[in-house]
């Protein structure tokens, strides 16, 4: 079958996909984007965790033709997803006051966030990655050691810090009980998501 | 006095002020960092090439069973199959392994655990794949179950490898007997007669399992000279590639290695798993194969922790002070051998743990059986024993009414000791600092659970969000464990490793490359790489080569070893360089300025040559020119000697680590539920070249010692042998929910044999986490719990 797909803001169309394949699967093998990560395939570790149309998902769990028609967020596209968040806060703030709802709306200038941070960043040899705030965290306070949990980890902590910017440590628990890290213990991946809720926070300010 | 450090807050990215350049020292963030969370980072199981193929494995389904027939007819009928391999069809060797090459690649005429590889596939999708293997008819009959010492010993015992001949065969008490390492000192009996105080217990470690996160997985490419391409997710390539070529029937050079992306390892890639079989399919289709487990394969895919039996008695006189320790450690090795005989090693060698003890008569031993493999985990050996002697020190203690932690200072050992195998503890070993530094930390506080206004949060209470108790008999305990790890290669390893080195000028900028066959796994190696080579050489640009086979063996990334061993191979083959630069200079500029004349006193920095005195006497670029200096060196540790076969002496390792914890735990004691609520961690490092790392490598280690204390064992059928839980949904690792704030303290000692002073990290916490958090529980309780994990039925007699 055919299964049309929006991943990161992009349409795709994947062809001769068998009616058992993943989301997943079809991620990761019929559209060019491994980053959502394959560590358990039965909804336990949360290395597969995208976004099915806002709302994070396993995606070795959702079978593919489910995503039929709709939009899917990957890591591959977390850094644009943020930027365009920023962008939309900033701009719904200068217009509106404080109070107004910050809608996202893809397409946005490079005005706030990922984008400028990253470019400061340039400097460092090869960071000049346009980065979320969250990914940047991830590097800076040591919490990827393999890497494999990252991308599912990331994913979730960025919809943790859209609907809670300032967590509790128990929120960030509670948030991220559905991702398996094997390497860190966890100690600096709730750094991490404190620093980028803190450095958000003072952004906004 | 040692410079100490508590980690608890995010740690700050440079230790000194200015800006960080990413030296030795400093946390230089990984060079990998931002591959790894924009997702583009290409692990082993990412990869994909034109034309691909996919294999799959088909497993046995009993534990011992004797072949009577295959047939795969009916797979290679299917279509998208392209072939179809058994036993019959290999084309060299037959056989693999890392100590002893006992294991098939694929089950001949016999099958020996449950999951033995019996036939491999290939076919343009992985479902067809799978589904052509289950198509091939396996016919099996069923052949008596060892299982356990005295299955493997009893008289009438099927042998597991009849008919052995590898070096340990010759003194072993049985042939089900992998190896045997006995240690003996001074007089145990004499000493006994002196003991006021005697305890005696036996204690259990269930098996477990690494549970890397990246599943095992590479892909193997057809070369037109005959060879083939290997990428792959392991820990040592060089080993990989000396077990796989004879099975290909290939020269070594025609099997050439690549390190993929390795989602962490922790032991579990030191064995072969799927590189023969995709390497066999590649050659034998013509095209490229990729093979990737997924997780329920993965617990089949690859050895584990090898489960244990251990029996001590230790005496003491009433003044606290150990007398002797008689012990006797009983590893399942299950069906091959893998690294059993060093495991064998370092349990025995390192059985009575971080004290000093006059007496001792150790004895460890690892079985054959039919349950699942066993092999390398973080810890290897020495977490089986730390189990067993930490609790032997808590009885005791109890037993002469002391403080736990007071009588382990009064027994600890310090630089200067002699281990029970006669080997001289010559460099600091701060045991009984360790022990001071986590008991002086404050204590978290009491019935966190309590909110303002006298609301629960149950989240802080075991059950947690399952809502069990609101605070009703949770009870809270307190426990300390320390443990010692040797670090690198032992009993007499020809233990190298190799680094190139090319330093160049490129846009008019000097850069060096590293190129090394270390396997990053996840702990940071590549970025210590980058901050040695910056520091040896004065250079602001670093760039890593991929790790691949094209040069020389970096030596297994286990053992606590590769920032030793590799870092050191990196370090000395930067002072080769250095010297080739300042030889160089002195040819040109010799005659300009004397201090040439002592190149002992001249470093590189910033680009430039210095003096010690802080003048630039010449500048890097200039003297590299056009020409680029490109070296590959080999770097050894001090040689080590074997353990005597009958006494154990020897001075078997290379160096030793120690940490410390302190466990605070909270129970339910009606549910038998454990919260562990802080789990504070003190260890020497020698020197930390990247606090960051280090302070990760400590709370990672901890939080598996955690795991195997009261929630992670593979649990295999005693009817069977069979594995009962092989998903995550049934072997539990620890969550984010599960593990507690774990504070740091890192004591920087040098070790002045190692480069910089360091010492290897990675291993040593994960050895005496298990025993704080069950000693936190015993005081709890009152419990005497000899088994981990523990489960709620101990704690309630259910």
């Amino acid at each position: 079958m055919r299964v049309n797909i929006t991943v990161n803001g992009r349409p795709y169309a994947a062809d001769d996909v068998w009616e058992g394949e993943s989301l997943l699967y079809v991620l990761r093998e019929r559209l060019g984007l491994p980053g959502s990560k394959n560590a358990c395939e039965q909804g336990e570790c949360g290395s597969c965790t995208v976004r099915l149309d806002g709302v994070p998902v396993c995606a070795c769990l959702v079978a593919a033709g489910q995503a039929e028609g709709r939009e899917v967020l990957t890591v591959e596209g977390l850094a644009d997803h943020a930027r365009r968040r920023s962008s939309a806060t900033a701009e719904a703030a200068e217009a509106a006051g404080p109070g107004a709802p910050g809608a996202v709306r893809p397409g946005e200038s490079e005005a706030a966030g990922a984008v400028r941070r990253g470019a400061a960043e340039a400097g460092r040899p090869g960071e000049s990655v346009p980065l979320a705030p969250v990914q940047r965290a991830f590097i800076d306070a040591g919490a990827v050691q393999c890497g494999f949990c990252t991308p599912g980890l990331l994913v979730a902590a960025d919809e943790l810090l859209e609907r809670n910017p300032d967590p509790s440590d128990a929120d960030i628990r509670e948030a991220l009980s559905g991702n398996l890290c094997r390497c860190t213990g966890y100690e600096k991946i709730l750094d991490a998501v404190r620093l980028a809720a803190a450095r958000t926070a003072g952004e906004a300010v | 006095m040692a410079a100490g450090r508590t980690a608890s807050a995010p740690t700050p990215l440079a230790r000194t002020g200015g800006a960080p350049r990413g030296v030795v020292g400093e946390s230089a963030p990984r060079p990998d960092g931002t591959l790894k969370v924009t997702g583009e980072f290409a692990y082993s199981s990412d990869l994909w090439h034109e034309d691909m193929l996919w294999g799959v494995t088909l497993r046995s389904p009993h534990a011992h069973a004797a072949i009577r027939s295959i047939d795969t007819a009916p797979a290679l009928a299917l279509p998208g199959v392209y072939a179809v391999m058994t036993h019959a069809d290999l084309p060299a060797e037959t056989h693999y392994g890392l100590e002893i090459r006992d294991q098939p690649v694929l089950a001949k005429d016999r099958v020996r655990y449950h999951g033995e590889p019996v036939a491999i596939v290939a076919a343009d999708h992985p479902e067809t794949a799978r589904r052509a293997a289950a198509l091939i008819v396996v016919e099996y009959e069923e052949l008596p179950l060892v299982v356990d010492e005295a299955t493997a010993t009893a008289p009438d015992a099927p042998l597991l490898h009849p008919g052995r001949r590898d070096r340990h065969a010759a003194h072993v008490p049985h042939p089900n007997i992998v190896h045997r390492q006995p240690v003996r000192r001074g007089d145990v009996a004499a000493a006994r007669a002196r003991a006021d105080v005697v305890v005696r217990r036996t204690y259990e470690v269930g098996m477990q399992d690494q549970a890397f996160l990246g599943p095992e997985s590479g892909l193997a490419v057809p070369a037109e000279d005959g060879g083939v391409d290997l990428y792959i997710a392991t820990q040592w390539l060089h080993i990989d590639r000396d077990q796989l070529a004879p099975v290909l029937g290939l020269p070594a050079d025609k099997v050439r290695l690549t390190l993929s992306g390795v989602g962490g390892a922790f032991g579990a890639r030191e064995d072969l798993s799927m590189q023969a079989h995709a390497c066999l399919l590649a050659l034998r289709t013509g095209k490229p194969v990729k093979i990737v487990y997924n997780r329920y394969e993965s617990f089949f895919g690859h050895v584990h922790r090898h489960p244990a039996k251990l029996s001590y008695e230790h005496g003491a006189t009433r003044d606290g002070t150990l007398l002797y320790v008689q012990c006797r450690i009983v590893l399942d090795g299950g069906a091959y051998a893998s690294s059993s005989p060093a495991v064998v090693g370092n349990a025995a060698s390192l059985s009575v743990g971080p004290y000093v003890v006059e007496n001792v008569d150790a004895e460890a031993i690892a079985l054959y059986s039919n349950n699942p493999p066993c092999g390398a985990m973080r810890g290897f050996g020495a977490v089986q024993a730390c189990f067993a002697y930490e609790a032997q020190m808590d009885a005791v203690a109890a037993e002469l009414g002391l403080d736990p932690v007071e009588f382990r200072q009064r027994n600890a050992m310090s630089q200067g000791a002699t281990m029970p195998t006669g080997q001289l503890v010559d460099s600091p070993a701060p045991v009984a600092e360790l022990l001071r530094r986590v008991k002086a930390l404050p204590m978290p506080p009491e019935r966190a659970w309590e909110t303002a206004g006298g609301a629960v949060d149950v989240r802080a209470l075991p059950g947690g969000l399952s809502n069990t108790t609101h605070g009703e008999a949770v009870v809270r305990g307190v426990g300390y464990a320390v443990g010692i790890k040797n670090v690198g290669f032992s009993e007499g390893f020809d233990d190298y490793s190799t680094a190139r080195i090319r330093l160049e000028v490129i846009g008019g900028e000097p850069v060096a490359l590293v190129h090394t066959a270390m396997a990053e796994v996840g702990q940071g190696g590549v970025t210590v790489h980058t901050q040695i080579a910056r520091t040896e050489l004065g250079v602001g640009r670093v760039t890593l080569h991929p790790a691949d086979t094209r040069v020389g063996s970096a030596g297994s990334t286990s053992a606590s070893r590769q920032t030793y061993m590799t870092g050191g191979a990196v370090k000395h083959t930067c002072e080769a360089v250095r010297e080739e630069v300042l030889r160089r200079g002195r040819a040109r500029h010799g005659a300009g300025h004397p201090a040439w004349a002592a190149p002992d006193r001249l470093r590189l920095a910033d680009g430039k040559v210095v003096t010690d005195g802080g003048e630039v006497i010449g500048d890097l670029a200039e003297i590299l020119g056009d020409e680029p200096i490109d070296l590959e060196r080999e770097f050894r540790h001090r040689p080590t000697e074997p353990f005597d076969l009958r006494t154990g002496q020897g001075s078997g390792h290379v160096q030793y680590s120690f940490c410390a914890h302190r466990a605070v735990v909270e129970v339910d004691t009606e549910l038998g539920l454990v919260k562990v609520v802080e789990l504070a961690a003190a260890q020497d490092v020698g020197k930390a070249i990247n606090p960051l790392s280090v302070v990760g490598q400590i709370q990672g280690g901890s939080a598996q010692g955690l795991g195997l204390a009261v929630m992670e064992e593979i649990v295999v059928s005693a009817d069977g042998a069979k594995v009962r839980n092989p998903s995550f949904t049934d072997y539990l690792i620890p969550t984010v929910l599960d593990t507690p704030t774990m504070p740091v303290e890192v004591l920087e000692l040098a070790d002045d044999h190692a480069p910089y002073g360091l010492r290897g990290v990675g291993e040593a916490p994960t050895l005496s986490s298990t025993p704080a958090v069950v000693a936190a529980i015993r005081a709890a309780t009152g419990r005497p719990l000899k088994r981990v994990p523990v489960r709620p039925e101990h704690l309630t007699d259910t």
